[in-house]
């Protein structure tokens, strides 16, 4: 069958932005792990990962009091004042005047997820319609979640046109692009998926790798992936895209290998949060332990760290 | 009145063409009575190297050919001697051979023949492998032919030693050039009008005639032979060795000295054909 | 770093309009790794005798000479001097020993021996690791990651191989030669002799051997858990020093087989002088590989297989991918694609885990490099080295990129056993082919191509021995290692290295 003219034209996008060898990425992301960060190199590390923060919950029996207390720990995550602001709090739409009563006036950005988080199965008119109400709520920046069925089966224009429609809808507030890179399945689909987001994107919006809500979440791989697409996207078009890993990030060792990989990626413009985020709900506190540990010198019991996961 | 009889011209068999030396020079062979029968070509270091340069034109084509095609070539090959076993025996029979003996030495190397042509689309499989490395590749190893092989074969058995060191060469793809024997040269004439005669082509196997004194030295510096099987005695073994150290040559040698048996087992099989051959090792990744 | 949110419309210069900059990377000191030294003790000796019959010797004549570390150029340690009465006792322990325990035994009594080695191998890996980025240079990381694991490795899989031999050759009855001798190069010590001990041991071999005269310390150390293995006394024997001992373990009467890697000039030398004796021969010699990059090629996997075939152990490899053959289309991606991966390289101690380059192994490697390198410029080829700080002291060399280089350069016909890279173009398959091919070495090959057959294609056109697709410098005990042509024949490594040290009757 041949295809439509339009797929056509993105079929030879593929073939012009090259495919992706899987065993090679995750030879390349291995040698980012064997990196040894250690003393005034790693407390900076960690600190800039804690900047790179979008502190996040997304559940259903989220409340207003929830909130405010992520609101808390994420302008003050530390009683140390070298410890920076996170980036931003991540809720759900429907939360986002709660959050934005908290941090309004400070460094923290609201985030909303909004496009029928996380399946984004539902009509277009209705994933708009959530999105201008979280922009009108005050959010700063969009995560959406693209149309993957769309996307596997080809339709490639339905997903650019519908990213395209959220980002009119976004108005001034920063787009965050989720292409759940666990149901894309392979880098070849992920490095595609990346390159038809950026090419509708403004810059500073984001491409982000999953919702959290899947089994399959960021990995070095995928990541290294999109930064990778990143990286020739502003070679071509000096459009600089911002990156967000999500789900699946929990400790500071890991935090640590993603910025070594964006340092030798994509350079140092990358290490800020303006270009890069961290989606994650417990990591915040294992960078805050290993900033006590690398402080104090002693290791930090889980307990000694508000709003955790694990405390026992 | 008796018919006089049409003498045949032994020529030499270079590129699928039946030539003379380039130097224009012959030496007489006798008949087992020690009457002159013919002159055969003094090649010289310039017939080796336009031999080397057939060989070399005939080897992609004749590496690229289908193992299964090589096989039947090999066995046509063996059917022109069996068909014509009896001028062979008496091309034989010219030194010192007796007539039984020169038909005996015929089968045999019909039978030689017929071995390896069942071996070209085997050897392979028994000695290529797929090797399970320890990371996500996948790993196999296969056999090449090394060229150009150059052949010196031994005066005993003329016929049965060449065909013995040509045939597990070419099975594999490699390409010939062979000194045939220097006291008996006459079996190695006839053999290449029967290498004319098979589907065998031209430039594939090349046959020269001469002194094994005046061709070894080349045989051992000529840089484009990558490899050499040769019956030899000390003194060559030491020139070929020598020689072939500036081009890291592949030697093969059998000792003149000890006094093979030609007719046996131990002659014919796939480690003369392993001797003759590359190891490719392909590595892939497997991923999606 | 304080936490920056910029405004996004002001991000980046545009590409293409006039009078903007062209966007890019900027690799600088915003996070710098700090200093990652490795701290485990090597536990050297002071002194390091020869190992012969299981005995540390001293030698005959009582001269030493001092092994260095390159990257410090300060000394480690004395070493013995190994001279003719020194290989000929050597010889005759080995000899001894081939008669008397280790010939006669049973398989699976050998294999025993070579599992321990394995183990204790295993055991003492990160003191290895240290002690052979200490006498060679290489980065810990390889050392500690690559050399010692594999070394390792190869014990463990010949071991298996000791009571299976009668499937190695099919139809023949198998024996081992006797007594091997072997001599190996100092780019990676401690693997090499790995590479070479376990198939001939393994084949019911026993062995003198000679490390390089730069990187004898790991030898010695190994010597030292044969002792710990038990392994009968003469089964391997290891002597030190310069050419002169190495001609004298190849040129002795004792052994059957000589095995030597190494360059392609020794290994002419050795031929030759061989070349009035019936011994066997394992050469494994220099090489230029070529690695083709098609256009269709997974680029960024490609780049990183270039800098992997090239950089790797600092360019001292047999078969670097020294010569990148890029496909036009994609030529000058690959070339800017190249630098930035090369610009994030980090080069200098040897033993900070993150050094990607560690310490050339010699002054006098270090000036065959330089050599080779003016002349590539002088030859009009353009050339790249990124920015890094060398250390002051010690033997290092930036990572070099040549581009516009042609067929008939010196760089992209010498072996250069560095960290420099020829940048060549072609346009078609055909002519991809013709300029790999287009060498005397054929010892190893690379291909880029998202194509499935034409893949095929190349492995089978390429005259090298190995051939990487879409990867390089993969190694495996399990996976026959060997060149074409003048990169030496034989091969190391699975069933078909193992017949190279066995006798077929």
């Amino acid at each position: 069958m041949l295809a439509q003219p339009s797929q056509a034209a993105f079929r030879r996008l593929l073939d012009e932005i090259g495919t992706v060898d899987a065993v090679g990425v995750e030879e390349r992301v291995a040698k980012f792990t064997s990196r040894s960060i250690k003393k005034a190199s790693k407390v900076k590390g960690l600190a800039t990962a804690v900047s790179m923060v979008d502190m996040t919950t997304l559940e259903g029996k989220d409340t207003p009091g929830k909130i405010a207390s992520l609101c808390q720990k994420a302008l003050r995550p530390s009683e140390d004042p070298s410890v920076p602001p996170v980036a931003a709090v991540c809720v759900y739409s429907a939360m986002v005047r709660h959050a934005k009563r908290h941090v309004a006036g400070t460094a923290v950005k609201v985030a909303s997820v909004a496009t029928a988080f996380p399946s984004g199965q539902t009509g277009l008119r209705t994933r708009l319609a959530e999105v201008r109400a979280a922009v009108g709520d005050g959010a700063d920046e969009i995560d959406m979640v693209i149309n993957r069925g769309a996307y596997l089966s080809g339709d490639y224009n339905r997903v650019k046109d519908e990213i395209c429609a959220v980002l009119e809808a976004c108005g001034g507030s920063a787009l965050k692009v989720i292409l759940e890179v666990g149901e894309l399945e392979t880098y070849d689909s992920i490095r595609a998926a990346s390159f038809l987001a950026m090419s509708v994107l403004r810059p500073g919006d984001f491409i982000k790798t999953s919702t959290g809500k899947t089994t399959s979440n960021a990995t070095l791989g995928n990541t290294q992936v999109m930064i990778e697409a990143i990286r020739d996207h502003f070679l071509d078009t000096g459009i600089a895209i911002s990156m967000k890993p999500a789900g699946g990030i929990r400790t500071a060792k890991q935090a640590l290998h993603y910025l070594v990989a964006v340092k030798e990626t994509l350079g140092d413009a990358w290490l800020t949060n303006a270009r890069y985020r961290f989606g994650a709900s417990s990591l915040l506190n294992d960078l805050l332990r290993q900033l006590e540990k690398e402080r104090t010198g002693a290791y930090q019991a889980p307990y000694y760290f508000s709003e955790t996961a694990e405390s026992y | 009145m008796n018919r006089l009889i049409v003498t045949k011209t032994p020529k030499v068999y270079i590129g699928g063409a039946f030539v003379r030396s380039e130097s224009g020079r012959v030496f007489p062979v006798k008949d087992a009575a020690g009457a002159f029968f013919a002159n055969v070509p003094q090649c010289t270091r310039k017939d080796l190297r336009n031999a080397v340069e057939a060989a070399a034109k005939a080897g992609p084509g004749w590496a690229r050919r289908t193992a299964y095609n090589r096989g039947q070539i090999l066995y046509r090959l063996g059917e022109m001697l069996e068909s014509r076993s009896s001028e062979m025996a008496e091309a034989i029979a010219l030194g010192a051979a007796g007539r039984r003996a020169a038909l005996r030495e015929v089968v045999a190397a019909v039978d030689r023949l017929i071995h390896y042509a069942g071996w070209a689309d085997k050897y392979e499989q028994v000695l290529g492998s797929v090797n399970p490395v320890s990371s996500p590749h996948f790993n196999f190893t296969v056999t090449e032919p090394m060229g150009i092989v150059g052949v010196v074969a031994p005066d005993a058995a003329p016929l049965l030693g060449l065909v013995s060191l040509i045939a597990p060469a070419i099975t594999s793809g490699n390409t010939v050039v062979a000194l045939a024997s220097g006291t008996h040269p006459y079996p190695a004439v006839v053999f290449g009008e029967m290498l004319a005669t098979s589907d065998l082509p031209g430039g594939v196997v090349n046959l020269l005639t001469g002194f094994r004194k005046e061709l070894i030295p080349t045989f051992a510096t000529h840089t484009h032979l990558r490899a050499i099987t040769a019956v030899a005695d000390a003194a060559e073994r030491k020139a070929l060795r020598l020689g072939g150290a500036d081009s890291v040559k592949r030697v093969r040698l059998v000792k003149a000295e000890d006094d093979t048996d030609w007719f046996g087992d131990a002659e014919s099989g796939l480690y003369a054909i392993r001797d003759l051959i590359e190891f490719k090792t392909t590595w892939h990744p497997i991923g999606a | 770093m304080p936490p920056t949110t910029q405004d996004k419309r002001k991000t980046a210069p545009r590409a293409g309009s006039r009078g903007r900059a062209v966007p890019e990377l900027i690799f600088g000191d915003l996070w710098e790794y700090d200093p990652a030294p490795e701290t485990a003790d090597p536990k050297l000796k002071a002194r390091y005798d020869l190992f012969i019959g299981g005995e540390f010797t001293a030698p005959k004549a009582g001269a030493y000479f001092d092994t260095i570390n390159p990257a410090t150029e300060q000394k480690l340690a004395d070493v013995a001097l190994a001279g003719q009465a020194d290989v000929d006792a050597a010889y005759r322990a080995a000899q001894r020993a081939f008669d008397t325990t280790w010939g006669r035994m049973p398989g699976r009594e050998r294999a025993k021996y070579l599992y321990r080695v394995a183990r204790l191998l295993q055991d003492r890996a990160r003191e290895f690791a240290v002690a052979e980025t200490l006498n060679g240079g290489k980065p810990i990381k390889e050392s500690r990651d690559f050399d010692v694991p594999m070394a390792a490795a190869h014990f463990f899989y010949h071991a298996g191989w000791a009571d299976k031999l009668d499937y190695v050759a099919p139809g023949r009855k198998i024996a081992p030669l006797g007594v091997v001798g072997q001599v190996i190069p100092w780019n990676f010590p401690l693997l090499m002799l790995a590479w070479k001990l376990a198939p001939a041991l393994a084949m019911g071999n026993c062995v003198v051997i000679k490390p390089a005269e730069t990187t004898p310390i790991t030898a010695l150390k190994l010597a030292e858990i044969f002792q710990q293995a038990g392994l009968p006394p003469g089964v391997v024997n290891i002597v030190t020093g310069a050419g002169e001992t190495g001609a004298a373990v190849m040129a002795h009467p004792t052994p059957v087989k000589v095995a030597f890697t190494g360059s392609t000039e020794v290994g002419k030398v050795i031929m030759r002088s061989l070349a009035g004796t019936d011994k066997k021969m394992t050469m494994e010699l220099g090489g230029k590989a070529a690695n083709i990059i098609f256009d269709d090629a997974p680029l960024d996997q490609a780049v990183e297989g270039v800098v992997n075939g090239i950089f790797f152990n600092q360019g001292h490899v047999c078969c670097a991918g020294s010569r990148l053959l890029v496909h036009e289309p994609v030529a000058d991606r690959v070339l800017a694609k190249l630098k930035n991966r090369v610009r994030v390289l980090r080069v200098g101690d040897p033993m900070d885990k993150n050094t990607d380059l560690g310490a050339i192994n010699s002054r006098q490697q270090l000036e065959k490099i330089g050599e080779l390198v003016d002349s590539g410029v002088k030859e009009g080829a353009e050339i790249f080295q990124p920015p890094c700080r060398l250390p002051a002291k010690g033997f290092f060399f930036r990572p070099t990129l040549f581009s516009g280089v042609t067929q008939s350069h010196r760089i992209a016909r010498e072996e250069i056993f560095g960290p420099v890279l020829s940048i060549l173009t072609f346009r078609t398959v055909d002519e991809a082919v013709e300029k790999a091919n287009n060498t005397a070495y054929g010892l190893s090959a690379g291909v880029w191509t998202d194509k499935g057959s034409r893949i095929l294609k190349l492995s089978t056109e390429l005259k090298a021995g190995v051939i990487w697709a879409n990867t390089f410098n993969k190694f495996d005990p399990a996976s026959p290692f060997g060149g074409y042509k003048e990169s030496g024949f034989g091969r190391e490594g699975g069933r078909q290295g193992l017949l190279d040290y066995a006798k077929l009757t």
